[in-house]
């Protein structure tokens, strides 16, 4: 018989859920091995390339659901690797809102306030700031002028990103070449190491087993580091404790598949899952008005320069109201978006034929570096819920890397659609306005709506009926089962959610930590946030 | 894992050519290419590279092809009966149809709800990703050849190290008043 390796903790993905509880459990003493199904790349890996098989393709995936498609990160850092490093903290209201369960869909312990402190610690470890003027890539600017020339206010967003290195390269979603986003890589992942925690990528978990003692065991296939279709050899290994954080798209998946040996899960494993009532509209901006409206002249127009910048930089919050109804709250949020994915949903503004193929979109298609993205992050109402598991990981993968086929099923409910059709209408006020622009929302269509915040699919909450796990994270009926990741979030947050998503792992810990010590294992708290490994921070490299 | 890429006859590449140019038109390689109908007057998916992306055992579609191919044909014939529109048998059904044609065709095979909706939108996706992204080259030498969707597109290239920076990326002024519940850390109160 083949013995069966064992440790004390196994944490299950390395994102933003996964790689803080291996930090702080490996550095209070724990034995802690990171099993991770995508590859382990560092920043001489991250390509500026959109070849099929460079990190743009490697390190993330687009898994098509059945009315909601997901991108979510697909490496060593998960989503902290790809995501655009915008760094908000959730709204007050947010924490009260109750979504159509008709009470508050937050645990009673959980509110803006009393998660400052656990923002806090984020903020230090990523280094999060707020951004000057300065910092504004053109993009931003030219959508701040037009919020305020509309009575709107507009606010540089907070980010996770080292300016002095940044070339506003917007080649982010690929992962940062230059170590300024800074990543999971540049501060949790290797202060876990540090205390000797065991990272192994291309581990994809599968399923959860009990053993006699308490314990469980984790069951995993070894992934082809360039084809992911193909699947190595199987393994296991037994812990005491799991922390589970694959990702709000792939941790119900991980769970359901596990029902054989686990046991029934709760009802809300796998359902209430959010699209965090995210939505994009493109809008083609007018040069001459641009210059004439806003005067905002740069060298060679008055913008065209889509491609320059870092992600999203400026948002505009008036719709932040906690006055307002629920469903009516939404931020707008300047945003770039490469090709690839980002252009074949962008519809022509007002066409008279397709407005996603054709004639008119290839004429569209050459006024590209004067689009502006402008994303929605509005209130969804947990309208997911995730099919039977597919055979293998979450996903019939297509495609060598990147594009799977999931279960997810999101039918966008009445309260959704109202509000997707009032920020539309928002950004259309805001930039069509004396003839600025002509935007339109992406299409539907094609992939269904669409996610790069998956959240709540496996949710925090006081009520065992609509939550899966306690307030503590721990999965109800599973006692040493924890979950970390976005799909903890109980709801859409309105704003980007890798904070807040940080800070309920943070706010996790300590309850995590219990439960190891009273499972035999010693580990103890009181670590730091990781050291953050900025410009200040580290030796700037010398030309040769 | 899926099949590798079967071989194609001059038909079926003709018929996965009409699907690519109707996605993304483009000019005719020659006054008698019949597969591009010649909506546009520069390059479109087609010239861009559309077949050698789909016949790349990477996008998971090569294996297919044939089928897709013989597929859309399939449709073309019927769409033709349902219109009493006369095809001739020298060209493939869909490459017979008029650009139009091809056109509502595609439209309606794409329409949420078409049994078939996920097959023929992940087919546009790729011919997509050849025009706009060149998701078969490196990014960096397709723009030095002159990728014709990266090239139409605007793209700009890369500093000498193949690397892409924006030394000049900002206003530097600040365009707008903050929202006024913001909180010290920056973020919405």
């Amino acid at each position: 018989m083949t013995s069966i390796e064992s440790t004390d903790i196994v944490v299950v993905g390395s994102g933003f859920g996964g790689a803080i509880a291996a930090y702080y459990l490996a550095a209070g003493g724990a034995r802690v091995v990171v099993l991770e199904r995508g590859p382990w790349l560092s920043s001489d890996d991250f390509d500026h390339d959109f070849l099929l098989g460079s990190s743009y393709t490697r390190a993330f995936d687009f898994t098509i659901g059945d009315g909601m498609s997901v991108l979510g990160g697909n490496c060593v850092g998960g989503g902290s690797v790809v995501y655009f490093a915008a760094m908000p903290r959730a709204p007050r209201f947010v924490f009260e809102r109750q979504g159509s369960l008709g009470r508050r869909m937050w645990p009673a312990g959980i509110a803006r306030d009393t998660l400052d402190p656990w923002y806090d610690r984020v903020a230090e470890a990523l280094s999060v700031t707020r951004q000057s003027w300065d910092e504004v890539p053109y993009a931003g600017g030219l959508f701040a002028a037009a919020c305020h020339r509309a009575g709107r206010t507009a606010n540089p967003v907070p980010t996770a990103i080292d300016y002095e290195r940044c070339t506003n390269c917007n080649w982010m979603i690929a992962g940062c070449r230059f170590d300024a986003k800074q990543s999971l890589l540049l501060n949790y992942l290797p202060g876990a190491l540090a205390h000797g925690a065991r990272i192994r990528a291309l581990h994809e978990v599968q399923r959860l087993s009990r053993n006699d003692d308490g314990g469980y065991r984790v069951h995993y296939r070894l992934v082809d580091g360039e084809d992911y279709r193909v699947y190595g050899d199987s393994g296991a290994i037994d812990a005491k404790l799991v922390v589970l954080a694959a990702g709000a798209g792939a941790t119900p998946v991980i769970l359901k598949r596990s029902e054989p040996g686990l046991g029934a899960m709760p009802h809300a494993v796998g359902r209430y899952f959010s699209g965090n009532g995210e939505r994009l509209n493109h809008a083609i901006v007018d040069e001459e008005r641009a210059r004439e409206l806003l005067g905002l002249p740069r060298d060679v127009a008055a913008y065209r320069a889509y491609q320059i910048g870092k992600g999203p930089s400026v948002a505009s919050w008036d719709r932040l109201d906690g006055n307002l109804p629920e469903f009516t709250r939404y931020s707008l949020e300047q945003l770039y978006f490469p090709p690839g994915l980002g252009t074949v949903l962008a519809q022509v503004p007002d066409a008279t034929g397709p407005a996603w193929f054709g004639l008119e979109k290839k004429e569209m298609l050459r006024s590209w570096q004067s689009w502006l993205t402008v994303f929605i992050m509005s209130e969804d109402d947990n309208e997911g819920v995730f099919g039977p598991p597919p055979a293998a990981g979450n996903a019939d993968r297509i495609s060598q890397q990147m594009l799977g086929r999931g279960t997810l099923s999101y039918q966008p409910s009445p309260n959704t659609l109202r509000g997707w059709a009032l920020a539309d209408a928002d950004v259309r006020d805001i930039l069509e306005r004396d003839g600025l622009a002509r935007v339109a929302p992406w299409t539907n269509d094609l992939v269904g709506a669409y996610t790069v915040h998956p959240l709540a699919s496996c949710r925090i909450g006081d009520d065992p009926a609509t939550s899966a796990l306690d307030d503590r994270h721990e999965l109800r009926n599973h006692p040493g089962i924890f979950v970390t990741d976005g799909s903890a979030v109980p709801g859409a947050l309105t704003v980007n959610p890798a904070s807040t998503i940080a800070a309920l792992a943070e706010r996790a810990i300590p309850g995590i930590a219990r439960a190891a010590q009273e499972r035999g294992v010693p580990v103890k708290l009181g670590a730091p946030p990781p050291v953050a490994q900025t410009s200040a921070a580290r030796p700037v490299p010398q030309p040769a | 894992m899926p099949p590798p890429s079967p071989d194609l006859d001059a038909a079926q590449v003709m018929s996965l050519e009409a699907y690519a140019d109707t996605i993304l038109p483009g000019a005719k390689r020659a006054p008698h290419d019949h597969a591009i109908a010649g909506a546009c007057a520069t390059p479109g998916a087609v010239a861009a590279g559309a077949l050698d992306l789909l016949r790349w055992e990477a996008t998971g579609f090569a294996g297919v092809l044939d089928t897709l191919a013989d597929g859309i044909n399939h449709h073309a014939l019927a769409y033709a009966q349902d219109r009493e529109l006369e095809l001739g048998e020298a060209l493939p059904p869909f490459v017979a149809l008029s650009f139009s044609d091809r056109t509502a065709l595609v439209q309606a095979l794409t329409t949420p709800g078409h049994p078939e909706h996920e097959m023929w939108v992940g087919l546009a996706l790729f011919c997509y990703m050849a025009y706009d992204s060149a998701a078969h080259l490196s990014t960096a030498e397709a723009l030095a050849a002159g990728h014709p969707g990266l090239t139409a597109m605007g793209f700009a290239g890369p500093e000498p190290d193949g690397l892409w920076r924006f030394p000049r990326y900002s206003y530097q002024r600040e365009l707008a008043r903050p929202h006024p519940f913001t909180s010290s850390t920056g973020s919405p109160a």
